[in-house]
């Protein structure tokens, strides 16, 4: 059990990571990203391609990262910048397109089976009284702490931050005001593709492999994960992340595998659909702060 | 004609219906990201009635358009309080949720897939697709789709007319679904052989592609785009590898270009004019 809550609790964190890179262009722009999910799977490509490659684990993570938001600026000039004033379903198709790319461009470049990377690198184990956490769970969790934190200092102390929770209440009163809302916004994507491509090279660690179809499998789950703690609420994610993560690895171990998207697709329709504004929403979906 | 042409056609003319049940929702502003689920249904029913209940072909399609447009409402009235992005959401949730339970259901094969339909001619699914385009480009000619159009430009607007935009918006759900269930059903008889995987979200990706390459202000649209994503990477062979990457950007093109698809009203028209003179 104790066991169990520890690999959801990774499992969960790289949610997180993933559902915070969704929301925030979702919760300051109100537009959905899909091209996240594929620019996870590309940072992980490309991280596990640096560690194969023989460089140094704690150079893949920054090398991922990287990638990931070179390619999430460039989903914004292209696919989002022309599009902000058509309806939101038009950039929603756009990112879409990218994401088809992507996901073409990785099975070209890399090939349909896993890329795997040498486990005996990371299979220290450690006793955790009844249970034992592997090496590279306890770096998943870390590095997830390290950039949860990183990405809170950001959003509140620093002019950026300000920038953000301006642009995220009004466009064009944040405008009004000196804000150079386009840098922002930019600034926005760049943030997204960083915490997508270092959770793509987590779980790529964790499973000591990496697909192109990672992106349409955990990617888009985080999707659920974003909308249970709250579209509009970008923190209630650090309670939903590890929450879907323990969910679906106990539904995965008492219900089996094939059960996993059900629960957690069903979760997220029921909140869709009954609590609208997510688990840690205030009493009405578009009061309070967002960011 | 060679099986290979009869094959691509048949292929043609069940991505017709499928990328038609998107088309139809899409006209009252919603989209869908599960549409794949509803074929999903389509399919399963329609095969298990008629290998498994022996029951002929024309009538289990019925069935199962039946069945698919029911579950259509029924995921429509929830879908009611939902827009935009979060309608997108939730039905790509649902399509998953849909794959996932088909995986599950051993009586349908789970994982291993279903088998053991007879084959259809070609001529008989473009018979249900042609039939089923000209059918919705009749309703398009009626006053329903002004209703309809209406709903889509502005709900509000559109109720204090006197419109009933929840029946509009739930009947469009509910027929788009059945549609889709059509084309299940004819994929499963084309195709011999269906698995959970024929319906992933990549599935009901591409019926939203056809759609919007091929244009999603006139029905017809659907039919151009079911043959350029069906037809276009056969003439492209030395492409085959790139026909996703080369479809994605095509979309992103179109999106910024040319919004409303290759085929418009203008275009239609152009066509009637060269054809009376």
């Amino acid at each position: 059990m104790l066991q169990q809550i520890i690999n959801g609790l990774t499992l969960g964190a790289v949610y997180t990571l993933v559902a915070l890179s969704f929301s925030m262009v979702m919760g300051i722009l109100g537009v959905l990203n899909l091209a996240i999910a594929d620019l996870f799977m590309i940072g992980g490509f490309l991280g596990l391609s640096a560690v194969i490659a023989g460089q140094p684990v704690w150079l893949a993570i920054p090398l991922g990262m990287v990638g990931a938001a070179v390619l999430a600026v460039i989903v914004e000039r292209v696919a989002y910048r022309p599009l902000r004033d058509a309806p939101v379903i038009m950039p929603l198709l756009s990112t879409i397109g990218f994401s088809i790319i992507l996901q073409n461009v990785a099975l070209n470049v890399w090939g349909s089976d896993p890329l795997q990377v040498p486990n005996e690198l990371f299979d220290r184990r450690f006793a955790l009284g009844p249970a034992s956490i592997g090496a590279v769970q306890i770096a998943v969790l870390a590095v997830s702490v390290v950039l949860v934190a990183g990405l809170a200092f950001v959003v509140q102390k620093t002019w950026l931050g300000w920038g953000l929770r301006a642009v995220a209440e009004n466009w064009n009163v944040a405008r009004l005001l000196g804000v150079p809302a386009t840098v922002v916004v930019s600034a926005a994507f760049v943030l997204s593709g960083l915490l997508a491509g270092a959770a793509g090279v987590l779980i790529g660690l964790h499973y000591s492999a990496i697909t192109p179809f990672v992106g349409a499998d955990i990617g888009l789950k985080a999707i659920a994960v974003m909308v249970v703690g709250g579209v509009n609420r970008i923190w209630g994610v650090l309670l939903a992340g590890p929450l879907m993560g323990v969910v679906e690895v106990m539904t995965i171990v008492y219900g089996g595998s094939a059960l996993r998207e059900m629960v957690v697709y069903g979760l997220m329709i029921l909140v869709l659909l009954v609590r609208p504004q997510g688990l840690l929403g205030g009493s009405a979906p578009s009061e309070g702060q967002r960011v | 004609v060679s099986t290979y042409v009869a094959g691509l056609l048949a292929e043609i003319g069940i991505s017709l219906l499928g990328g038609l049940s998107v088309y139809i929702v899409l006209s009252t502003g919603q989209l869908s990201l599960g549409n794949a689920a509803f074929m999903a249904v389509g399919a399963y029913l329609c095969a298990v009635l008629t290998v498994v209940a022996k029951l002929p072909l024309t009538l289990a399609l019925l069935i199962a358009a039946a069945a698919s447009g029911i579950i259509g409402v029924a995921v429509a009235f929830p879908a009611l309080r939902l827009r935009g992005i979060y309608l997108a959401m939730a039905t790509l949730g649902f399509g998953e949720m849909t794959r996932s339970f088909f995986l599950n259901f051993e009586l349908t094969g789970g994982a291993n897939g279903f088998h053991g339909m007879r084959p259809v001619s070609t001529l008989y699914i473009w018979s249900w697709a042609a039939g089923i385009l000209l059918l919705v480009v009749l309703i398009e000619r009626s006053r329903l789709w002004l209703e309809l159009r209406a709903v889509n430009d502005d709900e509000t607007a559109a109720g204090l007319v006197g419109l009933n935009a929840t029946r509009i918006k739930v009947g469009a759900f509910g027929f788009s679904a059945a549609v889709a269930g059509i084309g299940g059903g004819l994929l499963a008889h084309h195709r011999l052989y269906i698995e959970p995987a024929d319906f992933s979200f990549e599935k009901s990706v591409e019926l939203v592609l056809m759609v919007i390459l091929g244009g999603s202000t006139v029905a017809p649209g659907a039919l151009v785009g079911a043959g350029l994503v069906t037809a276009l990477p056969e003439f492209l062979r030395f492409l085959v590898e790139w026909r996703f990457a080369g479809f994605g950007a095509l979309l992103i093109l179109v999106l910024l270009f040319r919004r409303q698809g290759i085929l418009d009203r203008s275009v239609l028209r152009l066509f009637a004019r060269r054809k009376s003179s």
